[in-house]
């Protein structure tokens, strides 16, 4: 933070952007050049604060700064120029909107005398990014550029957290103006409510006290809210000895080892976890929204629970599910209350469980992550198994791209602390995974980080090898290979009669070839028994690695909820046949996705 | 609308509604700042809400403050989210659901008044019963020459359709409303 004297002082609009990115804790930050943006590029040229990492399209800036966001609870930080710099943004904005991730993206604009004439690189990007932002601004008067930037960087962080965009003109980079400080007062209509209702925390823990059938369903609000409330989160499990799943956003808030985890839920969910979901008595929802991959048929969706929603965002409360006890605030300090409460009231004792214990315990006998092992050919399933064995006692994070892949790291590899898996949850962005990578390497230098990826969408954003290249950063890009877009290749088996139309990659590059064009390193492994020896060759590598992971084609991923059904409708592997797969959904609306 | 009832193929559900739409008209108090009005009918386009009316102006000049009102259908329950979504939105201070707190205080809705200037041309016996008529909905003259009146009419929304009704047969030529601006009656604020 400047001193007294630097509260305010004159100095250019360019210079006050890279001053207040300072003021604001900004150590890195994502972007590409362009006409509208250079004063700025002049400005950061200039000094050794903020280290610029140069991706190679401005949707890498973007995915890597949100894998920064993610992996580090601190905004993330793009520059990009204008028009088609901001347009190429549209991507991660929505993406961290949908997925609240806190992302600051800051983009050139043409000269404010040349706005709305069709001016070279102008495109309204305020307009064009309203839908896709939290909130964002155009600043036209080089003395309102410091106040808006670090308003900004409030609205990013504070609340739900969420994606904001400044848009700045070229004229007023160069014109000079007043820098003031980021104590300045925030504005008064944007005021998130972070504390919960104390009565309904108590009616909540009431509930919950009395329940026989509970289950804790967190989500992505938990990461969000901080290490304290992951932390909070474990207390509450074992005061209460809860049943937990999570979403597809909040893995690692509970640790996959922890004796209470079920697994995920939702339409690739456990067996377990869905079931348990669908027959429970109380559930009780932490920072998760009630999506449409994980209710399934909503007026089948856990028909006898009574339900309490814990959310800092008020419109994602009763939006998709009726909810009896609406919590608005924080996950972490709602969590704190309600830890609170229950040491002092509840009474634990928890054999009034043992039933419920014993129904998910059958439930689990299902064993419905199991998959047919293959002596010849890797089994995706089997190779995320193996990368986890060989990686779990590193300090790893994982980023993915979207696909069956996801679902199958999702499912195979086990978090036990919050903040270590990125993926595209709300959105599904394919290409994500690679730059999110990236910018998780570059805030984790020393760690392990790998992207686990999907041949197709790997090649949506493949570019940015060479940004990891020149910046040293040693990410791991691990391909389950099996020459289709599986998930869409999946779908059209359940739904289009297995008419496989335009989901099958012909002409696939070499992937060796490609990481070494790039000057990464290249790995390919077609066999079961050959796979250990080339992850671990693939670790021990200093540089960016391509691993192309040979496997078997035609594997899909389950189990899985089809379409139109509910929880306890779930389709499992065992019963998976060629048959049951091609008559899981009925004929009424394959209108729909 | 492509309703239905079964399941269908996909994760995304159209349940059939069976809450009733109602009309509600809802009070938003905003800075008054560029887009903000982008932001608010953005909005409603985005997530399929409808906007009846659409009333917008500088009500605090000091606090730069805008209030918006806009009138509004669908069932309770996406009227509710309409607020919580209006409500996320930066730069707005409140949001006030005028029906609701109508209901509230034991009434039907709030009170809701429109302004409407009416352009009718003509000459002769239709011209005198225009301005017959006029008087009789308490509309002033506001511009007139020998073959046209302004007719400046306030009132409730019903009461203008109605005189529209009237004036068209008589040389009705243009219209212009306001929208309608509401408040809640007794002594309490927003």
């Amino acid at each position: 933070m400047s001193n007294g004297q630097n509260e305010r002082r004159e100095m250019t609009g360019a210079e006050m952007v890279v001053q207040a990115l300072k003021d604001n804790g900004v150590e890195h930050i994502f972007g590409y050049p362009g006409g509208a943006v250079l004063p700025i590029y002049d400005e950061l040229f200039q000094q050794d604060d903020i280290e610029h990492i140069l991706v190679r399209h401005e949707q890498g800036a973007g995915h890597a700064a949100e894998g920064y966001a993610r992996s580090t609870g601190k905004a993330g930080v793009m520059l990009v120029t204008s028009g088609p710099g901001a347009t190429n943004a549209v991507t991660p904005l929505q993406d961290a909107l949908m997925d609240s991730i806190p992302l600051v993206c800051l983009t050139g604009q043409v000269p404010t005398s040349l706005i709305g004439s069709d001016g070279f690189q102008e495109c309204d990007t305020v307009g064009i990014t309203r839908p896709c932002t939290k909130h964002n601004w155009l600043v036209k008067d080089v003395n309102d550029l410091a106040r808006t930037i670090h308003e900004a960087f409030h609205v990013a962080t504070t609340g739900r957290p969420g994606p904001v965009v400044v848009d700045i003109p070229k004229d007023v980079q160069f014109a000079r103006g007043t820098y003031v400080s980021p104590q300045t007062a925030p504005r008064t209509s944007y005021k998130p409510k972070l504390q919960g209702d104390l009565e309904k925390i108590k009616a909540a823990v009431e509930l919950m006290a009395g329940a026989k059938k509970p289950i804790l369903y967190t989500g992505g609000g938990v990461v969000n809210s901080g290490p304290e409330a992951s932390h909070l989160l474990r207390e509450l499990v074992d005061l209460t000895g809860f049943p937990i799943t999570s979403t597809l956003m909040g893995l690692g808030s509970y640790p996959a080892s922890g004796k209470n985890w079920l697994g995920m839920l939702g339409m690739h969910g456990t067996y377990e976890a869905n079931m348990a979901m669908h027959d429970c008595d109380v559930m009780v929802c932490i920072g998760a929204r009630f999506d449409d991959r994980i209710t399934g048929r909503l007026n089948a969706f856990s028909p006898n629970s009574k339900k309490i929603h814990i959310d800092v965002d008020p419109s994602s409360i009763n939006k998709n599910v009726r909810v009896d006890v609406g919590i608005l605030g924080d996950c972490g300090r709602v969590l704190e209350d309600m830890v609170r409460l229950w040491r002092a009231t509840a009474k634990t004792d928890k054999k009034t469980l043992y039933p419920w214990w014993e129904q998910i315990a059958r439930w689990r006998a299902r064993d419905s992550l199991a998959y047919k092992p293959n002596p010849d050919v890797i089994m995706p399933q089997y190779a995320i198994e193996r990368l986890y064995e060989l990686t779990k006692d590193k300090d790893t994070y994982i980023t993915t791209e979207v696909g069956q892949h996801q679902m199958w790291a999702a499912q195979h590899f086990h978090f036990d602390k919050p903040n270590r898996w990125m993926t595209s949850g709300g959105l599904g962005t394919m290409g994500y995974g690679l730059p999110a990578a990236l910018g998780v390497q570059i805030a984790h230098r020393d760690a392990l980080v790998i992207d686990i990826a999907g041949d197709a969408s790997v090649q949506m954003t493949i570019q940015e090898m060479s940004a990891a290249v020149q910046y040293d950063a040693p990410i791991k890009i691990f391909i389950l290979n099996n020459q289709y877009m599986g998930m869409v290749r999946q779908w059209q088996q359940l739904l289009h009669g297995n008419r496989l139309s335009h989901s099958y990659t012909e002409a696939m590059p070499d992937f060796v070839k490609l990481a070494e064009a790039y000057g990464g390193h290249g790995i390919r492994c077609e066999k079961p028994d050959e796979l250990d020896d080339a992850i671990k060759e693939m670790i021990t590598v200093k540089k960016p690695v391509i691993f192309d992971c040979r496997v078997a084609t035609l594997a899909n991923c389950f189990p899985m909820i089809p379409s139109g059904k509910a929880h306890n409708e779930m389709l499992l592997p065992d019963e998976a046949t060629d048959e049951a797969v091609a008559n899981a959904i009925d004929a009424k609306g394959r209108e729909l996705v | 609308m492509n309703a239905q009832l079964q399941p269908t193929g996909s994760a995304y559900f159209i349940a059939k509604e069976t809450e009733k739409p109602e009309i509600h008209t809802l009070s938003v108090l905003v800075d008054n700042e560029p887009g903000v009005l982008a932001r608010v009918i953005g909005l409603f386009s985005g997530r399929g809400y409808n906007i009846e009316s659409l009333t917008v102006s500088e009500t605090e000049h000091e606090q730069r403050l805008s209030r918006i009102t806009i009138v509004t259908s669908g069932t309770p329950h996406v009227l509710e989210q309409i607020k919580h979504q209006l409500e996320r939105i930066v730069p707005v201070h409140r949001v006030v659901d005028l029906t609701v707190r109508a209901h509230e205080l034991g009434q039907e809705r709030p009170l809701e008044r429109e302004l409407a200037l009416i352009k009718v041309a003509g000459t002769g016996t239709e011209r005198v019963e225009a301005l017959r008529l006029a008087d009789a909905f308490r509309a002033h003259v506001v511009d007139a020459n020998t073959e046209h009146f302004i007719f400046q009419i306030t009132g409730k929304g019903s009461k203008i359709d109605q005189f529209i009704a009237i004036m068209r047969p008589l040389g009705l030529v243009e219209i212009c409303r306001t929208g309608v601006a509401a408040m809640n009656r007794g002594q309490q604020g927003m």
